[in-house]
């Protein structure tokens, strides 16, 4: 069976030694540079929205591009988490720190029973099913009267953060938002980059091969997918603080397919990739908003250009540049 | 000090008040759906409607520079929220006009809230932007779903249409145009046989249709709007529906939607409005401006409320002298509403716009001598009967 | 039996046959796409979007050129099924010899290109395409008042769905292109141009894509996100029927039309979201679909 592999992003991948290669360090110490200044040349909002989606890719990345699992159904979980914070923080009261905890809670609950269900087929049906799932999580939100249906849940309060740090500020709110975000990007750089990151990736490569080393491929599988879950539901719960809302784009598969092409666009198996490919895409967003459908057309057109010209997305292009693996 | 100082600083000042009024840049939002269900009924036409508001009320003339922006909200909550929040963040945008769509209308409500600028909404409908969700920058124009169901509920439950049976859009505005209709049918002695809801948007309703032939009820109510609305008379028209002696009483229509559903199929439905471009001598001749620009196709109401909105606006930002929130929204309830669209009118404290109603029945193909020429006057609400009453909303922040 | 479900036999009947009216559009859309994916092994996501093209060139005909319904019929399959050669030929022959999804990727992109440019020309109102004056007006069989161009829709249906399975499983071209897909090298060793198989291929079930457009023209209004909603269902339809096989699909179509119209009397709210309950259940329980066979 032909994996994802195959595509030429496997010289970039299969490169990665153990241990931390010195230039991502360098990578994310100006990466971090740069997040820090931006807020005072760009609109903080913006940039609070290409993080909560860099984390969304990134976290759709490890299940794909490391686990080489495509799944057509991770608005189930970012939607689910935005959700449950949104309420958690608007009919409770909650503190932003639990709203959001309880939001990856509920995505990593969703993905336990998600991912169990759905590890059991692979390939194409595996996308399948994860797309009847978050079809059906689609339908629970329109009817379920705690989400409000086509209003969704608005005028959610950002409040006060350990009860200490008002959010109502965007520039405050952004270096929560950035901590959060660049948080959980080391996570997924640590787990990538671990001997089980490594058995992952042995599985991708040869499925067949991994069992009869003994390896409990299953098990891998699922974990994977839970995390990704949960790392997605951080990225919803997140932007439902952000933003003060919680609708049903955030559940529609147009979702799913939009972080698909973010991940495919950065370069699935790269870990800057999904950086790259959301700042892209939610910047394309942003200023072609008055372009209405071209930006349909124009999210079309690189699909299409991605697949055909360059799998390895923009990061696998620059590793290839640079030598080095990204 | 002496006689030429004084001269001089009242001269002076004088002229920097000039200046200062001359310095009063407005900047006005419309944001509404430009691409979907609902570009014809508003889109483009709010913007041309916006931009004669303030050609006629001779803006230049009188030192106030209007800028209009214009975005696409999709019908969606976040993309409403998102450009709202840039525009008031980012681009200095002091007003927002027009929004349709109840969901994006709710999310624009809070933004403006936040950041204490105004909102006066024209395209969406439901009631509780002046009940429940109220707030004091918001101003709610052109109808909502009360009116609506008083309208055309009443008159048709007059007829002797008591027994009814709902077709209704599976999400809030629907359910609460349903709710609303429901209540005054049975106020006035009706009964609601049954109803039936269909995810929001549909594409066949044969099979509701086919539920309401078989309740027996002899009005069909549809609470739904746009593509639904249009989509259901039409099926009800092939399957039989019309002519084996059933009424459809559309809650939420637009001129537009009649047009698209043309007079062999639209005959004979009773709708209520606030606006019709042949109602008077004054809509006639801003209809037939407004069309030049607009490719020929007449106004609805909610382009209408749109250009009705903004010239109030103006009017009070010229009498304060500031473009101040809280002076101009005060001056605009306190202000009675004049223009050539709604007559008089006022905006209660809630910030419900109130005027008269209309309610009109579609003409026959043969009683039309052309495209647009769609509706006979039946009834004119008068504007205290036409809204909920102001105690009735549950608004949180209203004084009595 | 009939008071247990709370509605009346004749109301049930009505419903019943309408959901067999939808089933056919269900069976003949799963038909194109269980083509493609059963005999190219490509999963063509822009087969809804195919659907739309069909039902706009069918309405551009009308208005720009005045060629009538009957017409449409036959000129629109050809015309969009060429499109659709055009496309496998350039871009997604290239894929054959990568994973599945990344021709799922490109069908996708290629949806979303073809919607968005629809889009932008005719807006989202949809446009009116009269019913053939033929086919208009009604029969009243009692129970229902049964629509004479639904009837059709039916009829053509059924028709199509029959033949493309007697072609594909009883004919010799049929048992060529079976076993092109098992093994393209030996069945080239044969001396048959396997490749100019495929894109035919592609190109037939993209015209059956285009033929329900056609059929759906008249009755639901012809808008550039008609395709788009329908995409997803019909995916499920044929997962569940078997993404190998042909009668799989047109079944679990007509079957799906039937499972919805009840749905529509017994839980309305629910009757979009039933598809997907009933293919989660299948795909955990034989996920080679109900007619499929294990690959």
């Amino acid at each position: 069976m032909t994996t994802p592999s195959e595509t030429g992003y496997r010289s970039a991948a299969a490169a990665l030694p153990i241990g931390t290669p010195r230039h991502h360090v360098v990578i994310f110490a100006v990466l971090l540079g740069l997040l820090l200044i931006a807020p005072s040349v760009l609109y903080p909002v913006f940039l609070m929205k290409v993080l909560c989606f860099a984390l969304f890719a990134s976290a759709l990345n490890l299940l794909l591009g490391f686990g080489g699992l495509l799944s057509f159904g991770h608005a189930a979980f970012f939607g689910s988490a935005s959700y449950v914070a949104a309420y958690a923080a608007k009919a409770w009261g909650l503190n932003p720190e639990f709203a959001i905890l309880l939001g990856v809670l509920a995505a990593t609950v969703l993905g336990l029973g998600i991912g169990v269900l759905a590890i059991r087929r692979q390939g194409i049906y595996f996308a399948m099913v994860t797309l009847a799932f978050a079809q059906m999580v689609y339908f629970i939100a329109v009817q379920a009267p705690f989400t409000g249906g086509e209003d969704g849940i608005q005028a959610v309060p950002r409040g006060k953060l350990f009860g200490l740090i008002d959010l109502t500020s965007d520039y405050t709110l952004y270096f929560v938002v950035l901590a959060i975000v660049f948080g959980a990007l080391l996570l997924i750089y640590r787990i990538i980059h671990s001997p089980f990151g490594q058995v992952l990736k042995a599985i991708r490569d040869n499925e067949p091969r991994s069992i009869s080393l003994g390896y409990k491929v299953n098990r891998y599988k699922l974990a994977v997918f839970v995390m990704s879950a949960a790392l997605a539901g951080l990225a919803g719960a997140t932007k439902a603080i952000v933003f003060q809302l919680a609708s049903l784009t955030d559940v529609y598969w147009s979702m799913s397919g939009e972080v698909v092409l973010m991940t495919l666009l950065g370069g699935m198996g790269t870990v800057f990739g999904p950086i790259i490919g959301a700042a892209v895409i939610v910047t394309m967003q942003n200023y072609f908003a008055g372009f209405g459908a071209w930006v349909t057309v124009l999210q079309g057109v690189i699909f299409v250009a991605s697949v055909l010209l360059f799998r390895e997305g923009i990061a696998g292009v620059l590793a290839k540049w640079l030598k080095k693996p990204l | 000090m002496n006689f030429k100082t004084l001269i001089l600083a009242s001269a002076t000042s004088l002229l920097l008040a000039g200046t200062a009024l001359a310095q009063t840049a407005v900047k006005i939002g419309v944001l509404n759906d430009r691409s979907g269900v609902y570009a014809d009924l508003s889109g483009e036409g709010s913007v041309i409607a916006a931009r004669m508001a303030a050609e006629d009320f001779d803006a230049a003339g009188k030192g106030i520079t209007v800028e209009i922006v214009s975005a696409d909200h999709q019908n969606k909550p976040d993309v409403a929220s998102t450009i709202a929040r840039q525009w008031y963040d980012q681009d200095g945008v002091d007003l927002i006009v027009d929004v349709p769509t109840s969901s994006a209308a709710f999310a624009v409500n809070e933004i403006t809230r936040e950041k204490n600028k105004i909102f006066m909404n024209s395209g969406a409908g439901s009631a509780d932007l002046t009940g429940a969700q109220c707030s004091p920058n918001t101003v709610h124009w052109t109808y909502d779903t009360w009116a609506l169901a008083h309208g055309t509920g009443s008159a048709m439950v007059a007829e002797g249409n008591t027994k009814w049976f709902f077709i209704t859009a599976d999400y809030a505005f629907g359910q609460a145009l349903e709710k609303d209709t429901a209540a005054v049918v049975e106020a006035a002695g009706g009964e609601v046989l049954g109803t039936v809801r269909h995810p929001f948007p549909g594409t066949d309703f044969s099979s509701y249709l086919l539920q309401a032939q078989a309740s027996g009820a002899q009005v069909i109510g549809l609470a739904n709007a746009g593509g639904d609305t249009v989509n259901t008379i039409k099926q009800a028209a092939e399957f039989g529906i019309t002519q084996a002696g059933q009424a459809l009483a559309g809650l939420l229509i637009f001129i537009t939607d009649i047009h698209a559903l043309g007079l062999e199929t639209a005959q004979g439905l009773v709708l209520t409005e606030s606006f019709y471009w042949d109602l008077n001598d004054e809509t006639r001749a801003w209809s037939e401006r407004f069309a030049a620009e607009n490719d020929g196709k007449k106004p609805t109401m909610v382009h209408a409320g749109v250009y009705a909105s903004v010239l109030h606006y103006l009017k009070a930002v010229e009498s304060t002298g500031s473009k101040e929130t809280d002076a101009v929204m005060a001056a605009m309830k306190a202000t009675p509403t004049s223009d050539p669209l709604f007559g008089e009118g006022t905006i209660r404290e809630d910030g419900r716009k109130v005027h008269d109603m209309y309610l009109f029945q579609v003409k026959t193909p043969a009683e039309s001598t052309g495209p647009w020429d769609y509706y006979n006057l039946l009834a004119t609400i008068p504007a205290d009967e036409a809204f909920r009453p102001l105690a009735d909303g549950g608004c949180a922040f209203i004084t009595n | 039996m009939f008071e247990l479900l709370g509605i009346p036999p004749q109301a049930l009947f009505g419903q019943l046959l309408l959901g067999l009216i939808n089933g056919s559009f269900y069976a003949l859309l799963s038909l194109g796409l269980a083509v493609i994916f059963g005999l190219l092994n490509i999963i063509n996501f822009s087969h809804g979007a195919q659907y739309m093209m069909g039902a706009f060139v069918a309405w551009m005909l009308l208005t720009y050129t005045g060629i009538n319904y009957w017409w449409a019929l036959l000129i629109v399959p050809i015309v969009v099924g060429a499109s659709g050669v055009v496309i496998e030929r350039l871009m997604i022959s290239r894929l054959y010899h990568l994973d599945h999804l990344y021709g799922l990727l490109l069908t996708f992109g290629l949806a979303l290109i073809i919607q968005g440019l629809f889009r932008n020309q005719y807006g989202v109102s949809g446009l009116p395409y009269s019913i053939p004056a033929e086919l208009s007006g009604g029969t009243n069989l009692g129970f229902m008042f049964l629509p004479n161009y639904r009837g059709w829709v039916v009829f053509a249906s059924v028709v199509v769905c029959f033949a493309t399975w007697f072609a594909i499983e009883k004919t010799r071209l049929g048992a060529y292109l079976r076993a092109a897909t098992e093994n393209p090298t030996l069945v080239g060793a044969f001396g048959i141009n396997v490749p100019r198989m495929i894109t035919l291929t592609y190109g037939f079930g993209v015209a059956l894509a285009a033929l329900a457009g056609v059929l759906a023209a008249p009755i639901y209004s012809v808008n550039p996100n008609m395709g788009a909603d329908l995409i997803i269902v019909v995916f499920a339809v044929v997962v569940i029927g078997g993404m190998g096989s042909i009668l799989g699909a047109i079944l679990t179509g007509f079957g799906l039309g039937i499972v919805e119209g009840l749905t529509r009397v017994i839980y309305p709210e629910g009757s979009s979201v039933v598809i997907f309950v009933i293919m989660a259940i299948v795909l955990l329980v034989k996920p080679a679909g109900l007619f499929g066979r294990t690959q």
